[in-house]
């Protein structure tokens, strides 16, 4: 499959302060470099942000 | 032509390079993100026939509860899976990954159980101070106590029991390795350490994703020889050792991860290590889990000895 990816600057869905996204996927996580949220993009057409999920008891390698 | 589906919980590095890799090798991909998937486990072909199209399936997923169960089921209908069902229950939990290492008579630091606070506490004094206590499941050094003493014991035994669910009362304690500021990250692609790390951190927690510091460890064949013991002892695959130099005993098997971080690991070592996953993949995919290993027949009887919870 192709990897579509996006740049744009979009508004941090956390604290409202810019996020620059650059070549980024689908999926991909990003973090907000005003307040550190792990955010998540959740769409690429049209580009938007959602807080990534919380970490969970059985997350890790 | 070859189809592979990749499972996955969030895009992070580790991914954007196993991608990359795939689509270098021309390799048609799909990405199953493990937040839609439905599996049809009661046979029929309705939900079930989504997965059947796939010649191996590649499991990055972040929750292991979710990589267990799609990698049970998916086995369970004869997908080729990386890494397998067996190797995911016995990575995913310290206790069963200690018990196969044991088995399989790879060295590793002295660990107990117990499954009350009283007689964890008798296995603590018995062990001596400082032990560790670790969740029997669990990553990225979360909720790991090292305790110096018998009231941070009690307090932590405690705490453990009123505030946890019952996997907390699974208490799996071992002794602390006073190990030179450092420990070791090896990581074993079908039979063979294709490169270590050190991670450096004063402190005693050394995970990477704790900030401990990475720099390239020497593969020596003593370390390539217990690595790949470990692994096999888990049922082989793509895994990451965690190596403890105890002063005494020489190199101990702490863990074993079987959904494996790599980001930190490429520049010190200098090694392609998500080309040779996909590699290790792809000849799964073409040859069947024991040859992508390099197993014989003797050795895939030895691993299969290892039985688990269930089975």
């Amino acid at each position: 499959m192709s990897m579509q990816t996006v740049s744009a600057t979009v508004e941090c869905p956390e604290c409202f302060g810019e996020v620059e996204l650059v070549d980024v996927m689908q999926n991909e996580i990003v973090q907000c470099p005003e307040c550190g949220a792990d955010l998540e993009v959740v769409s690429i057409d049209p580009v938007k942000l959602e807080l990534a999920p919380e970490e969970e008891e059985d997350w890790g390698e | 032509m070859m189809k592979v589906g990749i499972l996955y919980s969030r895009v992070r590095a580790e991914e954007k390079l196993l991608f990359d890799a795939f689509q270098r090798r021309g390799v048609d991909f799909d990405l199953l993100d493990d937040r839609a998937l439905i599996f049809e486990i009661s046979g029929g072909n309705g939900y079930a026939a989504r997965y059947d199209q796939y010649d191996v399936i590649f499991e990055r997923c972040i929750s292991h509860g979710r990589a267990l169960y799609s990698l049970r089921m998916l086995n369970d209908r004869g997908i080729p899976t990386v890494n397998t069902a067996r190797v995911a229950d016995i990575c995913g939990n310290k206790l069963q990954t200690t018990s196969a290492l044991a088995a399989a008579g790879v060295p590793s630091p002295r660990t107990l159980v117990a499954f009350t606070a009283e007689s964890a506490l008798e296995a603590i004094e018995d062990l001596g101070y400082p032990v560790v206590l670790k969740p029997a499941v669990g990553s990225w050094g979360r909720l790991l106590s090292k305790i110096n003493d018998r009231e941070a014991a009690e307090a932590i035994l405690e705490h453990k029991e009123v505030l946890g669910t019952y996997h907390h009362s699974i208490f799996y304690i071992q002794e602390y390795i006073d190990k030179p500021g450092r420990d070791i990250r090896a990581f074993v692609v079908g039979g063979e350490t294709i490169c270590a790390i050190y991670r450096d951190s004063p402190h005693w927690i050394t995970n990477t994703a704790r900030g401990g510091k990475a720099s390239v460890c020497p593969v020596t064949p003593e370390l390539n020889e217990l690595c790949v013991r470990a692994a096999q002892a888990v049922g082989g695959g793509v895994v990451a050792i965690d190596v403890l130099e105890d002063p005494d005993r020489g190199l101990l098997v702490n863990e074993v991860n079987y959904t494996m971080e790599f980001r930190n690991s490429v520049m010190p070592t200098g090694v392609d290590i998500p080309g040779r996953m996909v590699d290790f993949a792809l000849r799964v995919a073409k040859e069947g889990w024991a040859a992508a290993n390099g197993w014989d027949e003797e050795v895939e009887r030895a691993v299969s000895r290892v039985t688990l919870a269930g089975e």
